[in-house]
């Protein structure tokens, strides 16, 4: 009982250190958004990696959910005979929840282990210590850029994965089980509100700092060579999937005090 | 007394670090004069290569000054710290270039960060480094496709690219056969003799040591247990130097 008490007592104690290192971290990007400089090159080459390159995957994700929960829905509704709204219920959650969460994990696999990894290496290799020594900060140079290119990618991305997986519902319904056009197109249009592509949006947004923040801290945090690096891109993708799930679940209630759902 | 101040550039007083309980440097004193060779010898393990990160800030002493160019860096924060390393080029060890960059754009990365936008000056720059070190028409490749020494000779010429007033050499002839190692300690003595470039060169190799150094300090527990000319630490009468001079080890053990 005691070594319980003691062991939980110390998972507690290392969250809480682990939450002060990150908010720490923080504060450095913080300063180095006032006081660093500002590297537009590097900006527009991470836009290119982590927006334009993750498409593939967002697209390819967007749609197949889409696609099955539209299915799924639709093998049900019709035992209640409306089918035809099965596209409202995926066009609204996919904006709401679908969408971003699931594109916030797949960015977090893709680009979020690749910043752990890429920083990890060059902090043990000692090529951060390079860059210091030449008088440029390594907050500005490897993770501001990073940082403002999710800001700008991910709502993009989270729009995008909408509307795939919007027009895979479609093809999959109206297509696919012959659900009648001009009905489905009317609910969905009737039930889906510009608020609900924002709320994806913003969730979008804040995944996004969620995943450069715990990758990055993750890459200059890295110690004892090939393994140390290995370790935190794991824990990067660990943490990072796990903040977007938890932090998910506090946005959802926050924009929808906001925006709520349902009768107006 | 007063010129004497203002010709020191880099001053060192009672150093001392520790990683966790094992204790690296316990209080080191070193003067380097502006426009001097300071040869920097000890055994591997010793803390020379932590010596040299600790001198632009790399790594914080537990304790001690710091003054580079009569600028204290203790209490600076990483971002003051800009001013004190634009003065002061270091090659590490293992070369740390990086490795999403060519050779040349390596070495034309410190030109370019400096705010150096003209491109002809870059690649006139860039050739003519390249050309010191002995690697002429190697700019395109990658650091993976070079070999130890190479990658050195890369890193050397990235460390002296923007011709800073001090150098940092790290073992900068380890792995490298004795030809180009005689010319790079030649490098070294022509960029001392031309440019008045103040340097800190860490060596095991004491031959590059006696035909480069002005001035030999040896480190040995954590502290500068030898100062003074090549002459004198060839001249010395102590077990310990000469030991470490001639290569001899006193752990007799292993002949039991
Ligand atoms: N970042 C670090 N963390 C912990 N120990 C370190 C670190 N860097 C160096 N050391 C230790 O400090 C000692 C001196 O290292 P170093 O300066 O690299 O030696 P050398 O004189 O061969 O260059 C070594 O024992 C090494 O294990
Ligand atoms: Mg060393």
């Amino acid at each position: 009982m005691g070594e319980l008490l003691r062991f939980s007592g110390r998972s507690f104690l290392d969250i809480l250190e682990y939450l002060g290192r990150l908010t720490a971290f923080c504060r450095q990007i913080l300063d180095a958004i006032i006081h660093g400089r500002f590297f537009p090159r590097l900006l527009f080459r991470q836009i290119v990696t982590i927006g334009y390159g993750s498409q593939t995957v967002v697209v390819v994700t967007g749609a197949f959910t889409g696609a099955v929960f539209a299915a799924q829905s639709y093998f049900k509704f019709k035992d209640f005979g409306v089918e035809s709204s099965v596209g409202a219920l995926v066009s609204v959650a996919m904006c709401r929840e679908l969408a971003p969460v699931l594109t916030g994990l797949m960015v977090t696999g893709r680009v979020g282990a690749s910043m752990a990894a890429e920083i990890g290496t060059m902090k043990v290799s000692e090529q951060i210590d390079a860059l210091r020594a030449m008088a440029i900060h390594p907050v500005d140079y490897l993770v501001i850029p990073r940082l403002g290119a999710i800001m700008i990618s991910m709502p993009l991305l989270i729009a995008e994965s909408i509307a795939f997986g919007i027009l895979a519902g479609y093809a999959v319904t109206v297509i696919g089980f012959g659900v009648p056009r001009a009905w489905y197109v009317h609910h969905l249009l009737y039930h889906t509100e510009l608020e609900d592509i924002v709320i994806g949006m913003t969730k979008g947004f804040v995944f996004g700092l969620l995943i450069v923040i715990i990758s990055c801290y993750q890459g200059l945090a890295a110690t004892n060579g090939a393994v140390g690096v290995g370790r935190g891109t794991t824990i990067s993708v660990v943490h990072s999937s796990l903040a977007i799930l938890i932090c998910n679940f506090f946005l959802t209630f926050f924009l929808n005090s906001l925006f709520p759902l349902g009768s107006q | 007394m007063m010129s004497d101040k203002t010709s020191t550039f880099i001053e060192v007083r009672d150093l001392q670090i520790a990683f966790g309980q094992q204790k690296i440097h316990r209080g080191i004193n070193l003067k380097v004069q502006a426009g001097e060779t300071m040869v920097v010898i000890g055994g591997s393990g010793e803390g020379k290569s932590v010596l040299l990160k600790e001198l632009i800030g790399l790594l914080r002493p537990d304790q001690g000054s710091v003054k580079i160019d009569g600028e204290e860096i203790g209490g600076l924060k990483e971002r003051a710290m800009a001013s004190i390393r634009k003065k002061v080029g270091i090659l590490f060890q293992n070369g740390a270039l990086f490795d999403s960059l060519n050779v040349s754009q390596n070495v034309a990365f410190p030109l370019i960060q400096s705010g150096v936008s003209d491109q002809n000056r870059i690649d006139e720059r860039v050739t003519h480094c390249l050309e010191v070190v002995e690697l002429s028409n190697q700019g395109e490749k990658m650091p993976v496709q070079l070999s130890g020494g190479m990658r050195k000779r890369v890193a050397l010429a990235r460390a002296i690219v923007n011709q800073p007033q001090c150098v940092l050499y790290d073992e900068p002839t380890a792995g490298l056969d004795p030809i180009v190692s005689d010319s790079i300690n030649k490098l070294i003595r022509r960029l001392q003799k031309r440019n008045k470039v103040t340097s800190i060169v860490v060596t095991h190799d004491m031959k590059s040591a006696f035909h480069i150094a002005d001035r030999i300090a040896y480190l040995y527990q954590g502290r500068i247990y030898f100062e003074g000319t090549p002459e004198e630490l060839k001249n010395s009468d102590d077990q310990q130097i000469k030991n470490f001079i001639e290569g001899v080890s006193d752990n007799h053990h292993c002949l039991e």
